[in-house]
């Protein structure tokens, strides 16, 4: 097979592309410059697309004996990934942005151009697997390694998407286990730290970054019983969930910490109230889409047990979901995936995604629209 | 996908070694000598230093007091471009303009822009025309605006990307009677084209050895007698004070052989040369009739184009595209504009010369030289037709996506 690697210059895609190489494929490594900012050095574990990363790609790249390059997209990544970050935020959301550049550059754009320019497959360090059914449909499954898996972030992928994806790194027992792997195999990026956070927030300050870009301006917060408790700088560089930097004043009732509940861009309200009011016992989602081949069940209107995770590190919950088709705007109809939680969820946010697995695979996605206690109706705080 | 023996169409960026640049190399390398040493084994290096300065400046038309060995050209632009600012600054702290065209190498537009980010220098630009070739009038009204704001002028002798050869003896005819000293940036042009120091009248001319056959690391300055130039880089006092630093011997003998070879072969070479960028170019618009040649045709233009360079845009392409495919197939060129941790920008010179940025992507550069063959071009035209297929697929693919995806987000 002619194989892309996507070689971010970390430990992870130089151990799956050497594997892609020894498993007889033809590999060449390509580095994606996602930012418009050359020149950056790497400082600690984040940030991105630096010149250092560059370099290590390329490192690897000779010491594997495969061709290396350079390709452009940070107006992409700009438009589908960036801008789009920053949108959700605005309308209140919490996206995430890792999902949205696996789903759009990735496993979209770098694909695309891979397959126009020959390429059978794009492979990348992720920790996830991708199996064939009988039938010769790919479906997605979980990591052998739990503890890295990252399957939730790419269930996003669609199959079409999956058939031309490579996980070499599926099997890998353990991270530590790749890392001796690249010092046996004298790759420089052995013991280079990993990357957190968002790598185009280079020094994490998410909530700074965002009060940059997002028009904000001061409004009211209010409590759970609808009681005007304070006043915020901007609702949109809130998250629900969040429990720092909403500075109220007054103590609540109960001396209880408070949290953010809600979040309402349009009347730049924040609505707050204690911990456990942020459990959610139902989820709906729209966006949805299928991780492979599509559960008849559930094309077919009937409930089905599934987990439930709705964050990159969160434990799955087990669930009941099913498909409902509701109202849109017009005569339009949007279908739904509505989720019940066996156990109430914490601190669960618009725009999250939720992402639905049946034992080690992933059935599909969609993106939460609402997530609601069945013990308190947001609609009652007005 | 992999073609047993690569063929190079890169010569521009670097061409192999001649035979006997190679041999001046390796001959001196086995040697030692300070050349500033004052024992047998330094004299002997400057011997060989000094001999290879006549022989350097015998072929560039220079007297050999003339010539101040660099590092390569990115040097020599800087030293020729701060040395004569600062230079005519100190002398007449008002004159601060400096006239540059706009398709200069990036040695030459970055020097100039630092001067007038940190050292208050104004920058005049000089447009250029559809084929790369600077506006005369424009050079000549802005120097009879007020020549005495003049610091310098700085022109190309040749475009490194679309190989227009610049009118360099017409813009000093028009800059000399002001006293307004002109540099220029030969390191395309010397031994692709005459290239005579004496007659052009600059102040300053740029050129490399690795262009022509000689050694990557060493080039030269050629600076005219009466020019006085600040040095950039101190230290020892070598090269008449302008360029401190050990001479290298071995790489100013090979620069020499690769200078001495390359006029002596230039009539007969520019000719082969050109003969096989014409067959070059018709191929190329065979095997893909969308392609456009960039910069001067000879039909209409005889003589303005560097012999060994063709360059073209194809329409819908990315230039990195194509530039991988060809490469995949064993075809190695080139987009033709700088790269910044290896990302490809839309080149300066298209847009200078009114190409939009979009049709500026699709820019690939064709450049033949001493070891290029008939058979290569073969090989090149042959490639094409895939190449430029699978780029242009995937120049749509980069405006319509056709994947599957989640649709997710508020856009959607």
């Amino acid at each position: 097979m002619r194989v892309l690697a996507a070689m971010s210059g970390g430990v992870d895609s130089a151990v799956a592309a050497a594997r892609a190489v020894d498993a007889g494929h033809d590999v060449v490594g390509v580095h994606l410059a996602l930012s418009r900012m050359p020149g950056t050095l790497r400082t600690g574990s984040r940030g991105c697309c630096t010149v250092e990363d560059s370099n290590d790609a390329w490192r690897a790249c000779d010491k594997l004996g495969i061709p290396y390059y350079v390709w452009d997209f940070s107006e992409r990544f700009k438009e589908d990934v960036v801008d789009d970050f920053i949108a959700e935020y605005a309308a209140g959301r919490t996206p995430n942005p890792c999902m949205r550049c696996n789903e759009r550059i990735k496993f979209a754009a770098l694909l695309e151009k891979a397959l126009a320019l020959g390429f059978d497959a794009v492979c990348t360090g992720h920790y996830a697997k991708v199996v064939t059914d009988g039938e010769g449909n790919p479906e997605l499954h979980r990591a052998a390694d739990w503890a890295k898996d990252q399957s939730y972030v790419l269930g996003v992928l669609t199959g079409e998407q999956l058939a031309h994806s490579l996980f070499p790194l599926a099997e890998t027992p353990s991270k530590a286990e790749v890392r001796a792997e690249a010092e046996r195999r004298g790759l420089s990026v052995a013991k280079k730290p990993d990357s957190h956070d968002i790598c185009f927030i280079p020094d994490g300050d998410t909530r700074g970054w965002l009060e940059e870009r997002i028009e904000l301006s001061e409004g009211e917060i209010l409590d759970h019983e609808g009681n005007s408790v304070g006043s915020h700088p901007g609702a949109n560089a809130f998250t629900v969930g969040q429990r720092k930097g909403l500075k109220i004043g007054r103590p609540a009732a109960d001396g209880k910490p408070r949290f953010v509940l809600e979040i309402r861009p349009k009347e730049n309200q924040v609505v707050v109230g204690p911990k456990d009011l942020l459990s959610v016992d139902r989820l709906r989602g729209i966006k949805i889409s299928w991780a492979g081949q599509p559960l008849p069940q559930a094309l077919a209107g009937e409930r089905f047990e599934c987990m439930v995770q709705v964050r990159a590190h969160a434990d799955p919950v087990p669930a009941t979901a099913w498909l409902e088709d509701a109202a849109g705007e017009g005569p339009a109809v949007v279908r739904e995936l509505v989720v019940d939680v066996d156990e109430p969820l914490q601190g669960v946010s618009p725009g999250q995604t939720m992402v639905i697995y049946r034992g080690t695979r992933v059935l599909g996605q969609a993106t939460i629209d609402t997530a609601r206690s069945l013990a308190w109706d947001p609609a009652s705080v007005s | 996908m992999s073609a047993t023996q690569p063929v190079y169409f890169d010569h521009a960026a670097t061409t192999p070694m001649s035979a006997s640049a190679l041999a001046a190399m390796t001959q001196e390398l086995s040697r030692t000598g300070n050349p500033s040493s004052l024992h047998g084994a330094g004299r002997r290096a400057h011997r060989v230093v000094e001999e290879s300065r006549e022989l350097l400046a015998t072929a560039a038309g220079a007297h050999s007091s003339e010539v101040i060995f660099t590092s390569g050209g990115t040097e020599s632009d800087n030293l020729a471009i701060k040395g004569l600012y600062w230079a005519r600054t100190s002398d007449a702290p008002g004159r601060r303009r400096i006239l540059c065209s706009t398709i200069e190498h990036h040695a030459v537009l970055d020097t100039v822009e630092w001067l007038a980010a940190h050292e208050g220098a104004e920058i005049t630009w000089i447009d250029v025309d559809a084929t790369g070739r600077i506006k005369l009038d424009q050079f000549a009204a802005e120097i009879s605006r007020d020549p005495s704001s003049i610091a310098l002028a700085t022109l190309m002798w040749a475009n490194n990307e679309v190989g227009t050869v610049q009118p360099v003896a017409e813009a000093v005819a028009l800059a000399a009677p002001h006293g307004i000293p002109v540099h220029s940036d030969a390191v395309q042009a010397f031994t692709a084209v005459p290239v005579s120091f004496a007659d052009s009248g600059l102040a300053t001319l740029a050129i490399s050895a690795h262009k022509i056959g000689g050694p990557v690391g060493i080039g030269a300055l050629l600076v005219r007698r009466d020019i006085v130039l600040t040095a950039v880089q101190h230290g020892g006092g070598h090269e008449r004070a302008l360029r401190s630093g050990t001479l290298n011997t071995a790489a100013a003998a090979a620069f020499a052989a690769a200078a001495h070879d390359g006029v002596a072969h230039l009539a007969v070479e520019a000719e082969r040369l050109a003969g096989l960028r014409d067959v070059l170019v018709s191929g190329v618009r065979a095997a893909v009739p969308d392609a456009l040649l960039s910069g001067p045709d000879d039909a209409a233009h005889a003589g303005q184009r560097l012999p060994g360079n063709a360059h073209f845009t194809f329409p819908g392409c990315e230039g990195d595209s194509l530039l991988f495919v060809l490469d995949m197939l064993g075809v190695q060129s080139s987009t033709g504009s700088a790269c910044t941790a290896g990302v490809p920008r839309p080149s300066h010179v298209l847009l200078a010369m009114g190409y939009s940025e979009e049709a500026a992507r699709g820019a690939q550069r064709f450049t033949i030289g001493h070891t290029t063959t008939a058979q290569d071009v073969e090989t090149l035209v042959a490639a094409l037709p895939e190449a430029h297929a699978r780029a242009k697929q995937a120049g749509m693919a980069a405006r319509q996506s056709r994947i599957q995806t989640a649709g997710t987000g508020l856009s959607v």
